[in-house]
């Protein structure tokens, strides 16, 4: 019997270095441990031997059994890190610099431009107003100040339709409709399209975007418009921004200006993009001319307001760095499709 | 408007001012200065030469050798100039020394040294003469700089036409200077004028028929002029703001004009018996000064010389009674025209000039007696031998009001946010020219009549003029103390933003902007109608005239730009339409959102389902419904008649889906798949969204039960889905679509039916018995189960 231990022990070292993968150590296993196992039939085998020696060669297999565990765990654990070794080793490392195509949807330059600013006044309290593209004469001219003859009307060449109606010109055109259904106190930004019959170039299109603002209240100055044309502006350029007015003329405000921010190329140093004043014009604004919100009826010894007048496409122009303002209306997937998101 | 600087000091002492930062100031208190000139700083070494010796060159009949005596000593110089003359004194400029066309050295010109130039006005830039060299009227040394002798260092700067509009004070240096008093607090110098001094009883007669157009025309004679060729002063200070020295009595007048603003007219005395400002009976032709065949209609105001027209009133006199070489004695005609009036007729006319733009902006009728002092003094300041032979002629038709405007402390700070002192409110308005009184807290301000034409007629105005001159830059910046109130997008706007949203980040569409109006050509292309609808009259372009009636059209022309972009995309614009006018002859605007899938890559069917699932895909996110399409008659000839589809939603009508009508899919691009959907998105804002009802899935396994059914032609799914919708059976969770093939020309379709209870396992039993009576609904539209 003792013999016999001896034998089978040898055959399992021979088989056990032989083992090359975790396969056959569980083949192994199962060849010497398994239930129809080597070492079971050896223990089988234990009836037959004497009384007196049962106890020695019980004990014999039994060391073979415990050797046998522990050295196929090991020969197991052994196998399996050299495999996963070996997949490691065979593992390719993806290169991500590849030159893979990702497929996006773009917004409209206008699109993003519009929602920055539309958030910003939001949070700053002005409801955002959209209104017809189609006015009549009234709501365009007469209602804000711009009476028949005025030369006002010679500055801004309109489109006028066969219903008598026009293609608004400007976003003010917004003002009296909006003032009506509103009331006083009143913050409102109103974004749209606007049209002027003039011929296209790189800088001129007869059709581009702005955004209106207004604020009524009891208190409005000059000194809260330029508060919020500075928070505002420097919300957009998400930096300081200074600005500056001077006066400007507009029928539709009293006193009216021009507001220009330092340059935001050379910072105020001078340099062609300002023509080397430091300062770029960039929005009309005023406090709203009293006939105006007379019109929108209001009542001016109560309230007075401001109003503001962003025009949306030279925002986008000056964001995107686009040179061509022909660019937004071309429909051009080259130059349109690079505005994925803001 | 070029303005000068010198000019301006002639009115406003700006002796130790920095006159840069009073222009910058001027930017910021008045109007844009777009750009500032340094006049005479390119002019150096330019001294007083005289002409000592003269020869003729050896071989050349043009040039001339002189020696110039240069006070230090002689110089030798080449000259080409036809008016050089032994003993002249001349402008010259010694080597070494510049002049606005650059630096002159010593050369050789034609075998000769010549060390300088002598100059003419134009080498000088001081005017536009080049016909020969200056000629110096002067008893200064030979040798004195020529700066000594004249003013043409200048500071000259440009202010922008269109700051100007409103402010018709402002179109003449003395309104100018003005600005620059109130700015500095400097007093405003008064204009030297001489008050005629004619005893006699000669006036020249003047009849203004058109009251409603002539405010004020007033007129003089003056005899005996003999000056032709203005002071030098005086074309230095023309050339530098722009305008032409032409001879002495046309330099008077225009000099006027850049000072006072208000524009004048000289004619020859021998051509004015009496004036007669009017408008023509009829039509005719007139010869304006400038040699132009003039077409002047019923609504032009003329000057008439008794019956023979004379002028274009307020925009060009005429050349045959404009002033010429021999012109001794002038009618000079001061006039305040309705600017409405001039407007007009210059614009008919196309011809815009200095008068007729000051004209626009309506003048102070209060100048024109000015103008007229002013030109005799001017006159006789240069011509001793001058006379004034009539009596001044003035007719003031039309007077304006006086403005007197009051207003409190409170308003002025409840207006500009900031605390200005009384005192500098005061004192400002009084430098600007108004009358400014305070009593017990309340202004009483009194607008000067250059200022009340119709620029400041209200308190806000003075507003203005209070804060400008103030300082904007000294301006506290404060935020407002009104109320706080939640705001919101509108629900039209938050599902306009969110459908772009959808459309760009889940669907990859490309969203673009286009015009409102028909591009006839790009439409052409595409065998695309312009279909009739409201126009546009003033349009340059009449194929582009008409309003669009749908987003698609451009769209579908931006595909096809775009074709090679990709072989395939989908583009999107949400903008306006106009569908015909309403009952009020008005246009009926409409919001609508275009979307038009290109693929080259599926077939046409696939792409249509495509789009069919994104207009679910979109209901569903907004509205939490499903919405139905019914296919419909074509509105457009560019659509397919067989595929063109109503959606609606909740029962409402929202919107279009169709494939191209094949005369247009064939111009677009003949492989590719092109689908259209055109929603109305103020019907889709209209529609309530359904609520969010929460269903708490059953804890009991679902059962799925497929069937295979044989399809017959001409049946819808919607009519297949009524077999078991009408059934109402609560256990039935939903039907997918596994499958739709067609095999041996026989179409089939395979879906699957899950049933599930809340409560319960359902049976098998159970189950059957809901698809026995499925199957006997199918039967009767003649659907069976595939054998």
């Amino acid at each position: 019997m003792t013999e016999k231990t001896a034998a089978l022990r040898q055959a399992f070292e021979e088989k056990l270095n032989a083992v090359g993968s975790s396969e056959a150590a569980e083949q192994l296993r199962v060849e010497f441990l398994g239930k129809k196992g080597h070492i079971s039939a050896l223990m089988s085998e234990l009836k037959n031997v004497p009384a007196d020696q049962k106890k020695q060669a019980g004990q014999t297999i039994n060391e073979l059994k415990k050797y046998a565990e522990e050295k196929i765990l090991e020969k197991s654990a052994q196998m399996h890190q050299m495999e996963e070794q070996r997949r490691l080793d065979a593992a390719e490392s993806y290169d991500e610099s590849l030159p893979m195509q990702i497929e996006c949807g773009s917004y409209h330059p206008i699109t993003l431009v519009q929602r920055e600013l539309e958030e910003i006044f939001l949070s700053m309290g002005f409801t955002i107003e959209d209104y017809n593209e189609i006015v009549d004469d009234y709501n365009c001219f007469e209602a804000l100040n711009i009476p028949k003859h005025h030369p006002a009307r010679d500055m801004q060449d309109t489109y006028y339709l066969s219903t008598g109606q026009l293609l608004k010109t400007h976003t003010s055109a917004a003002q009296n409709t909006i003032m009506r259904k509103y009331g006083a106190p009143l913050r409102a930004v109103f974004p749209s399209r606007c049209f002027r019959n003039e011929s296209t170039d790189a800088c001129h299109e007869n059709t581009f975007f702005q955004m209106e603002g207004i604020m009524i209240d009891t208190d409005i100055s000059i000194s809260n418009l330029i508060y919020f044309m500075k928070t505002m502006l420097s919300e957009v350029f998400k930096k300081d921004i200074n600005v500056r007015l001077r006066p400007g003329f507009f029928p539709f405000v009293e006193p009216g200006f021009e507001l220009d921010i330092e340059c935001l190329i050379c910072g105020g140093e001078g340099c062609p993009s300002c023509k080397n004043s430091g300062w770029l014009e960039l929005c009309p604004c005023g406090m709203i001319h009293p006939n105006v919100l007379k019109y929108g009826g209001i009542d001016t010894e109560k309230y007075t307001g401001f109003a503001f007048g962003l025009g949306l496409t030279r925002l986008a122009m000056m964001k995107y760095g686009v040179k061509d303002i022909r660019v937004f209306n071309s429909g051009n997937l080259k130059s349109l499709s690079q505005f994925i998101s803001q | 408007m070029l303005v000068s600087m010198n000019w301006i000091q002639d009115y406003v002492d700006l002796k130790n001012e920095n006159i840069e930062e009073l222009i910058r100031r001027f930017t910021l208190s008045t109007a844009e200065v777009e750009d500032v000139y340094y006049k005479g700083k390119d002019v150096e070494n330019v001294i007083v030469g005289e002409i000592v010796s003269l020869e003729n060159h050896p071989d050349s009949k043009k040039l001339h050798l002189l020696k110039i005596d240069g006070g230090d000593r002689l110089y030798d110089c080449v000259c080409g100039a036809p008016n050089v003359r032994l003993n002249m004194k001349v402008a010259f400029v010694k080597a070494g020394g510049r002049v606005p066309g650059g630096e002159i050295s010593k050369c050789k010109i034609a075998g000769y040294d010549s060390e300088g130039m002598c100059c003419s006005e134009a080498e000088l830039g001081i005017s536009e003469d080049h016909s020969g060299i200056l000629e110096l009227d002067t008893d200064a040394a030979n040798g004195t700089d020529f700066k000594f002798l004249y003013p043409i260092d200048d500071i000259v700067f440009e202010v922008d036409n269109k700051s100007l509009t409103n402010r018709p004070d402002l179109w003449g240096h003395y309104g100018i200077a003005r600005e620059f008093a109130a700015l500095t607090g400097k007093s405003l110098k008064p204009i030297l004028q001489t008050e005629p001094d004619y005893t006699g009883d000669t006036a020249i007669p003047v009849e203004i028929q058109n009251t409603d157009l002539v405010y004020r025309y007033s007129c003089i004679q003056m005899d005996n002029i003999r000056r032709h060729v203005s002071p030098m002063e005086m074309k230095i200070r023309l050339t530098y703001c722009g305008m032409r020295p032409i001879n002495f009595l046309a330099d008077v007048t225009n000099y006027i004009m850049l000072e006072l603003g208000q524009p004048t007219h000289a004619f020859d005395a021998r051509k004015i018996d009496k004036i007669v400002v009017k408008t023509p009976q009829s039509p005719f032709t007139f010869q304006t000064l400038d040699g132009n065949d003039r077409a002047i209609d019923e609504n032009t105001l003329m000057i008439y010389n008794n019956d023979t027209p004379v002028a274009i009133a307020g925009v060009m006199g005429g050349l045959d009674s404009e002033i010429v070489s021999d012109t001794t004695s002038v009618v000079l005609e001061v006039a305040n025209f309705d600017g409405v009036s001039v407007r007009k007729t210059s614009s008919r006319l196309g011809l815009r000039t200095d008068a007729s733009m000051r004209y626009e902006k309506i003048l102070d009728p209060e100048l024109t007696l000015i103008a007229v002092k002013r030109f005799i003094f001017l006159v006789k300041a240069a011509d001793s031998g001058a006379v004034v032979a009539s009596k001044l002629t003035d007719c003031y038709t039309k007077h304006y009001d006086t403005v007197t405007l009051q207003f409190d402390k409170n308003y002025v700070d409840r207006y500009t946010g900031i605390d200005i002192a009384k005192e500098q409110i005061l004192n400002t308005l009084t430098l600007l020219g108004f009358d400014a009184k305070e009593e017990n807290g309340l202004f009483t301000v009194t607008v000067p009549s250059w200022r009340a034409t119709k620029d400041v007629t209200i308190k806000a105005d003075i507003i203005e003029e209070i804060t400008r001159i103030y300082g904007y830059d000294n301006f506290e910046i404060k935020t407002t103390r009104s109320k706080l109130k939640p705001v919101r997008y509108t629900v039209q706007k938050s599902e306009e933003s969110q459908i772009k949203d959808i459309l760009v980040q889940k669907y990859l569409m490309h969203e673009v902007h286009s015009y409102i109006w028909c591009d006839g050509k790009k439409y052409k292309r595409l065998n695309i109608d312009v279909e009739d609808n409201v126009r546009i009259l003033n349009i340059p372009t009449p194929e582009n005239g008409t309003i669009r009636n749908s987003m698609l059209p451009t769209l579908l022309s931006f595909a096809y730009d775009n074709r090679g972009y990709s072989d395939a995309f989908s583009l999107f614009e949400s903008g306006r339409v106009v569908d015909g006018v309403d009952e009020n002859g008005l246009c009926r605007e409409q919001r609508k959102l275009g979307i038009v899938l290109f693929d080259k890559t599926v077939s046409e069917k696939e792409l249509y389902f495509k789009a069919v699932g994104i207009i679910r895909f979109l209901c569903q996110s907004l509205k939490h419904a499903d919405p139905s399409f019914e296919k419909t008659a074509v509105e457009h000839n560019w659509q397919h008649p067989k595929n063109t589809s109503c959606v609606s939603v909740c029962g409402t009508p929202i919107g279009t889906l169709c494939t191209l009508h094949p005369a247009t899919l064939e111009k677009l691009d003949k492989s590719a798949s092109v689908v259209c959907v055109e929603i109305d998105l103020d019907a889709l804002s209209a529609v309530k969204p359904l609520d969010l009802v929460f269903c708490e899935p059953s804890k009991f396994p679902s059962i799925d039960y497929d069937l295979s059914l044989v399809l017959k032609d001409g049946v819808l799914y919607s009519q297949i889905e009524k077999a078991w919708t009408c059934l109402s059976i609560q256990e039935l969770t939903s039907v997918k679509l596994i499958d739709l093939y067609e095999a041996d020309g026989v179409k089939s379709m395979a879906l699957r039916l899950s049933f599930s209870a809340p409560d319960r396992t359902l049976s098998m039993e159970e189950i059957q018995g809901h698809i026995d009576q499925i199957l006997a609904n199918l039967n009767t539209i003649g659907i069976h189960l595939k054998a």
